[in-house]
């Protein structure tokens, strides 16, 4: 018995630091915004307060109520996961060939490319941002050609900047190495005889791409995914720095409610339906990959 | 005309020339083997008939077309892999039905066909399992299965039975061998496993440094090994070498250092060596007490052989048709059903002798130190030239 109890001692002393991390700093603030959410925004911004003069407590449904009134909410919800859906499947696009090309290169390189794609990540996030107003702005080489080839065929110059096109761009780029990480790390382990064996069997080269290799790197798929659309869908910085007057999105408003507009309730309204829709779409991709990869076995 | 045609083939990579100039013919229906030690090129060899690889020199010929410009997925050549590389997200009817969708076989025939092939292997009902589920033997044959459902022209198997146990190899050449006189498939197996090829096979090339160095049915391989290599990969075998001393119609008298003058019947072909091997298989050769020995009185453990007159062990002054040798017993091994005996010669030679322990209740008929006397007939070793 005693040698149960300290087992268990020692598991405590290893997992209750960061449980203690993540109940201070990630459960608790998110149980306070549920709350918020039905609380009333005070006068000069902040919540008012809890317990009202006459002694009942203060909450109510009417944040929620607002989000209904107007389908403007709705369709800045919608842009956003069309935002984050079209980043995840140019994300995954672009990144399958990139990972395969690392996952086959010789090992003694393999860490260098690696080192190559998360390189980005040493410098600040916002600089990286405002480096594609310089590449996508109106004086930039980039918009001079296209525009001048564009204007070849008659077509009036277009603005890159301050564009959807500018938001996706930079979205697609600052996600990438999320998308390409989990899916080397699956692509790595492929055994190279599954191939040999789906080739000797008569397999051409496309078959043996999705017979095969897709179908066992789906895990890979389904965790860049999810890496790649969740902060996707909450972005505020891009569209804020990037974008035009019409593409703001879920993540800017959230941000308007709480540092702008000072209504803490609605903006607490908006995280939540945000989180609820992240996890039900997490889940319902889950759900069609197993069902999908199911079928695939009975295949 | 051979189903399978390998002529010259050639392979190099860089200065190493794994598969050098080898030509051979391999029948319709035949279970040939490829035996030899690891990088012997035997694998490589077989990777340029499945079509992963390609020879520099020489061709292959299935049916009498060439199959150089024809890449893995376009040759009727199955091959079942070393690791079985079944397909770990799909049943194993979903592995073995995919080499009938890769052929566009109709879906409405698949079923059927799949399960024969998994009756074929004896394991009906484990369609719906996946790989993961199954023991290497279950996996092994469902790699075979997948492997023969399109009734391939030849079947090609890299030590497909290297990563099972004992017991189970031995169950599953059985296995083998019947699966292929029912189907009646060209098997072309890759082993380094001697027993194995002999068990197996109706003809075997043993390989070594690229080259065939014979290719034979696998009794001939045994017992009349055509060079020291493949007298001495093949099972234990002892290689008495040394000069023609006397020529007596067909049969040598070679002069063996340690061990006397040896008599051997010349082999075919090889009517005026000089000098020469004789391979001599531990089963071939009897062992007694030595009579000598036994009325003399001796030290303890028979050492001592006396100088002069009887320095060289082996006479066969009494006996035409018999070598004679004495020695003592240096080691043993006990195996159980029999007991391997290392005889050390007076003149430092080894010669290991077997003897079957066919007394009960005997586990060996000699100690470390016991002086025998080895005979063996004329006849009973092979000779190799060189």
């Amino acid at each position: 018995m005693a040698a149960r109890a300290g087992v268990n001692w020692g598991k405590w002393a290893v997992s209750g630091p960061p449980l203690a991390y993540l109940i201070v700093f990630f459960a608790a603030p998110t149980l306070i915004m549920a709350l918020a959410s039905f609380r009333t925004p005070g006068d000069f911004g902040g919540l008012a307060p809890l317990v009202a003069p006459d002694g009942t407590l203060d909450l109510n449904l009417e944040s929620y109520a607002r989000l209904a009134e107007s389908t403007a909410y709705a369709e800045v919800f919608l842009k956003s996961v069309i935002f984050a859906i079209v980043t995840t499947v140019a994300c995954l696009v672009l990144a399958y060939p990139l990972a395969t090309l690392i996952a086959q290169s010789p090992r003694k390189y393999r860490d260098l490319l690696l080192l190559l794609v998360i390189l980005p990540f040493w410098s600040n996030f916002l600089i990286r941002i405002y480096a594609w107003m310089i590449i996508l702005g109106p004086n930039a080489a980039l918009a001079r050609g296209l525009n001048g080839v564009l204007a070849l065929f008659g077509v009036e110059p277009v603005p890159l900047l301050f564009s959807s096109f500018a938001v996706l761009v930079c979205l697609v780029y600052v996600h990438l190495p999320f998308m390409v990480l989990p899916l080397y790390a699956n692509l790595e382990k492929h055994d190279r005889a599954l191939l040999d064996a789906a080739q000797d069997l008569g397999a051409n080269a496309w078959q043996r791409f999705w017979r095969i290799t897709f179908p066992l790197s789906l895990p890979g798929v389904y965790a860049g995914a999810a890496l790649v659309f969740i902060p996707a869908l909450g972005i505020f910085a891009i569209p804020d720095i990037l974008g035009g007057p019409n593409d703001t999105l879920i993540g800017n408003l959230i941000k308007q409610q709480f540092l702008e507009t000072r209504d803490w309730p609605f903006g607490s309204v908006l995280s939540i339906v945000l989180t609820v829709a992240a996890l039900a779409l997490a889940g319902l991709a889950a759900w069609i990959g197993r069902r999908g990869s199911a079928g695939a076995a009975r295949a | 005309m051979a189903l399978l045609d390998i002529q010259g083939v050639t392979r190099r990579f860089g200065d190493f020339t794994a598969v050098d100039r080898v030509s051979l013919a391999i029948e319709a229906g035949e279970f040939f083997t490829l035996l030899g030690p690891s990088g012997c090129g035997k694998t490589t060899l077989l990777r340029m008939i499945a079509g992963f690889d390609v020879p520099d020199e020489g061709r292959i010929d299935l049916d009498g077309a060439d199959l150089a410009d024809r890449p893995p997925e376009r040759r009727p050549v199955r091959t079942v892999f070393q690791s079985y590389a079944l397909f770990p997200h799909m049943t194993v009817e979903g592995n073995i039905a995919f080499p009938l969708q890769m052929a566009r076989v109709p879906p409405a025939e698949i079923p059927a066909k799949v399960a024969e092939a998994l009756e074929d292997v004896r394991l009906s009902g484990f369609g719906r399992r996946m790989p993961q589920e199954l023991s290497g033997g279950q996996r092994q044959r469902v790699a075979i299965a997948r492997a023969l459902v399109t009734h391939p022209r030849v079947l090609l198997l890299d030590e497909p039975l290297a990563a099972l146990d004992a017991k189970l190899r031995e169950e599953m050449q059985i296995e083998l061998i019947n699966l292929q006189r029912e189907v009646d498939i060209t098997f072309v197996y890759v082993t380094h496993d001697q027993t194995e090829a002999l068990a197996l096979s109706h003809r075997i090339a043993v390989m070594n440094h690229g080259r065939v160095e014979q290719l034979d049915e696998p009794s001939r391989i045994y017992g009349a090994p055509a060079t020291r290599f493949v007298a001495d990969f093949i099972g234990q075998c002892n290689l008495l070498s040394g000069p023609v001393v006397a020529r007596d119609g067909g049969i040598l008298t070679f002069d063996v250092p340690g061990v006397g003058a040896v008599r051997a019947t010349a082999a075919e072909g090889q009517p005026d060596a000089r000098h020469g091997t004789v391979a001599l298989r531990p089963e071939k050769i009897r062992l007694v007490a030595d009579p000598s020995e036994a009325a003399a009185p001796a030290g303890p453990h028979g050492r001592g052989a006396p100088h002069g007159g009887e320095a060289r062990a082996a006479s066969f002054g009494g006996d035409p048709t018999h070598n004679h040798v004495r020695g003592h017993v240096a080691d043993l091994l006990y195996m159980g059903d029999v007991t391997v005996y290392r005889v050390e010669t007076p003149g430092g030679a080894r010669i290991e002798a077997l003897l079957a322990n066919s007394q009960s209740g005997r586990a060996k008929f000699f100690e470390v130190g016991d002086a025998v006397e080895m005979s063996w007939a004329v006849d009973a070793g092979h000779t190799i030239a060189g």
